[in-house]
């Protein structure tokens, strides 16, 4: 069982961090540049982003949790180098009901279906149920992100919404779907074991 | 071609900060109405917040938004919006609301929300409208139904109030399934529900 002791950013080969206004900037530059990544993390329209726009988007992203405290947002690295590989995050968080939507990205290629993005949410999960004390969590991703819904399959999540045709890419209609994970779900698998 | 902001019961008009701040001061007290419409905590405001709130909201140009009048008597019942997100996808998000209790269950919200579908069809162009209510909202739920709506999901439990878990729904209205029902209304095969 996770417990008070059991570190919050660790995992085994990826741990949560910090954004660093240094050098991720130009790494998540050249993430925006792969609409392949893009397109399975954004349902806006995607653009390729220069290291400035992206610095500024952190100075967004931190004034928000900072000023909303409706945001929570890490950057996942690889353990050995500290390697800035993909972001994980919890956002619109309700405070009153106890629902927050999570998102998680591998941004880096070679890191891709590896089993880090699985770590990684993971960690997510164990933030959103044993810090932040969610019911639930919420996860929303176009029909075409197969890799996604496996992982959140994997990890309990229940499909609760499918807004038909709502994703419209490259002349083609996909659903939207959102998936659902309570923290009593959570509590019971093999996931909140550690 | 039909008009676009009058229905049978109700008309759609602009929105007048000033006038929609001196009815949600009054509508706001009635806490059932607003847990009814809304997500987030229901709180009293005062009417020069209220003003500064909806005098802001004027600048954001991604919604559409429309005071409900009705045809007789002119008289300011609630207030109904389409919210696009993203432009790419073609997608509203619809929201209404009747403030006044004398017009709830007699067909004033069900006509407004014909109109704003229409708008949002017709002069949006949009291709999918989506909207998320309670599920305890019964009224609400019926009214979507006898739109078109259908019901697209339920969020469990993701609402708490007074220690109970309500689900939430989610519905959509795709612009073909509209189009299809105009259709039918228009050669009289329609199904009144």
């Amino acid at each position: 069982m996770f417990g008070i002791q059991t570190q919050l950013f660790e995992a085994q080969d990826v741990r949560f961090g910090p954004i660093d206004h240094e050098t991720h900037p130009e790494i998540e530059s050249r993430w925006t540049h792969d609409e392949e990544f893009t397109r399975l993390m954004e349902l806006k329209p995607v653009r390729p982003l220069s290291p400035a726009m992206v610095k500024k988007q952190y100075e967004t992203i931190e004034k928000d949790m900072d000023e909303q405290k409706n945001l929570f947002y890490f950057t996942i690295l690889a353990r050995d180098e500290d390697r800035l590989i993909g972001k994980a995050l919890i956002e619109w968080v309700d405070w009153s009901s106890g629902n927050g939507f999570i998102r998680i990205g591998i941004g880096e290629p070679e890191f891709r279906s590896k089993g880090y993005g699985s770590q990684a949410l993971g960690l997510l999960l164990r933030y959103a149920f044993g810090e932040l004390n969610l019911y639930r969590v919420t996860a929303v991703m176009p029909a075409y992100n197969e890799g996604a819904l496996r992982l959140f399959q994997k990890f309990g999540f229940v499909e609760e919404v499918r807004r038909r045709k709502a994703m419209h890419r490259d002349g083609e209609f996909w659903d939207i779907v959102s998936f659902g994970l309570l923290n009593a779900e959570w509590r019971k698998s093999d996931w909140a074991q550690g | 071609m039909k008009s676009l902001y009058r229905g049978s019961l109700v008309r759609l008009a602009s929105v007048q900060p000033d006038l929609l701040a001196k009815s949600l001061l009054k509508w706001d007290r009635d806490s059932e109405a607003q847990r009814l419409g809304d997500f987030m905590p229901v709180q009293l405001q005062s009417e020069k917040k209220i003003k500064e709130y909806l005098e802001k909201r004027e600048e954001n140009n991604t919604s559409y938004r429309f005071s409900i009048l009705t045809l007789a008597g002119d008289v300011f019942i609630g207030f109904t919006s389409l919210w696009v997100n993203d432009w790419n996808l073609g997608e509203a998000w619809l929201g209404i609301f009747i403030g006044e209790r004398d017009y709830w269950g007699k067909g004033y919200g069900t006509d407004a929300m014909r109109l704003i579908v229409q708008y949002g069809f017709m002069e949006l162009n949009l291709r999918r409208i989506s909207l998320g209510l309670h599920a305890f909202n019964e009224r609400a739920l019926k009214s979507y139904l006898k739109v078109g709506f259908r019901v697209e999901g339920r969020e469990r439990g993701v609402f708490l109030r007074d220690g109970v878990r309500y689900d939430d729904l989610v519905m959509g209205l795709l612009r073909e399934e509209w189009l299809e029902m105009q259709n039918e209304t228009n050669t009289g095969n329609a199904s009144k529900p």
